[in-house]
């Protein structure tokens, strides 16, 4: 029983951890003044909350029943590795678009 | 070796593709081992033209140590970002800088713009191949100088000792 | 527990999308609302997760994985558009 409510509480800490990085990476994406500040929120903030929320729904699957899955580390490291090379890409594609005008 | 050569040439995305496997199907079964072994040969087989020249990684120990560090920075990055995000927009000074290389190989080059993206305040935006430079944008950097010094020290020099190149 | 984290994390991600639309239809560049987009899809794949973990259930996560999958070429492939209007060289 103790096991269990340790378990609840790592994954509704990691829950709302999550959360709160993703919408502070929303917040970033709707609040600052040009595209390349814009840019830093996304690329950083929303991959850890995301990646947090993964790990939470790891652990919460892990601990009720089912034996250990490891599969949503799967996504968590997709994401991780993905986010600088869409940042960087969504950079590249933007400083294009400025050189031209 | 040169059997080796010829079914694994890429031994290191053979045991992640393994690995891979093992974790989607979450079934240790001798069935899920075979099914993972085969792919695990056959598609660095089919993708071999994909790949470049990588590097080895000759220090191990310090590859693990730099990867902690990381991982200890992108939380540090998060903290940072989040605080200039919700704080007032007028106090954030944003710039652009250019971060030049050291570093010839151009896998390791990618590695060092990921991780620049991935810590605080800085995403890289392009790599210049020719003039040997990355092309930073900083959230909020006050000296271009110490930014530049930070991030070569931090992360290029160990990468330059992991690799040897 | 779980109960009273859970609708926090699932507004807080609900009102993360709202923002991301905001940027997406505000613009004002093309590279704006690409971004909104791959930042939607990756708070979708948060979503889902969420929704997993309120259902006690683990079906939904192949669409999770394929959702990050599909998101990140999917913006590889806009952007390489916006680079030089060929997708693949």
């Amino acid at each position: 029983m103790m096991e269990a409510t340790l378990s609840e509480v790592v994954v509704s800490v990691l829950l709302l951890v999550g959360a709160g990085f993703a919408l502070v990476g929303s917040i970033g994406l709707a609040r600052m003044p040009d595209f390349f500040t814009r840019m830093h929120a996304p690329t950083k903030a929303t991959t850890l909350g995301v990646g947090a929320i993964v790990v939470a729904s790891l652990v919460f699957h892990s601990s009720s029943g089912g034996g250990l899955s490891l599969r949503e580390l799967a996504i968590s490291l997709f994401l991780f590795i993905t986010a600088p090379l869409v940042g960087h890409l969504l950079g590249k594609a933007a400083l294009r678009g400025t050189r031209k005008d | 070796m040169t059997i080796r050569k010829r079914l694994l040439p890429q031994p290191f995305v053979s045991v992640a593709v393994l690995g891979l496997w093992l974790v989607m199907v979450s079934a240790f079964t001798l069935g899920s081992l075979l099914m993972g072994a085969i792919l695990a040969v056959l598609i660095p087989l089919f993708t071999q033209r994909f790949w470049p020249d990588r590097p080895l990684v000759r220090r191990p120990v310090l590859a693990v140590r730099l990867f902690l560090r990381v991982c200890f920075d992108i939380v540090l990055a998060n903290w940072e970002v989040a605080r200039l995000v919700l704080g007032p927009i007028g106090r954030i000074h944003p710039r652009f800088f250019d971060l030049p290389l050291d570093i010839d190989d151009p896998f390791v080059a990618t590695l060092l713009a990921s991780i620049i993206s991935l810590t605080p305040g800085t995403v890289s935006v392009d790599i210049d191949t020719e003039a040997r430079l990355i092309h930073v944008h900083g959230l909020n950097v006050g000296d271009e100088g110490a930014a530049i010094a930070a991030i070569k020290a931090r992360y290029e020099a160990p990468l330059k000792e992991i690799f040897q190149c | 527990m779980l109960s009273i984290v859970l609708p926090i994390a699932l507004s807080a991600i609900g009102v993360a999308f709202v923002l991301n639309l905001w940027r997406l239809v505000k613009g004002p560049d093309a590279t704006d609302r690409i971004l909104a987009l791959d930042t939607m899809t990756i708070n979708a794949i948060a979503l889902i997760m969420l929704l997993g973990i309120a259902l006690g259930t683990t079906v939904y996560f192949e669409a999770a994985l394929i959702l990050a999958m599909m998101g990140f070429v999917g913006t590889v492939a806009l952007c390489k558009f916006l680079l030089g209007g060929d997708i693949i060289e």
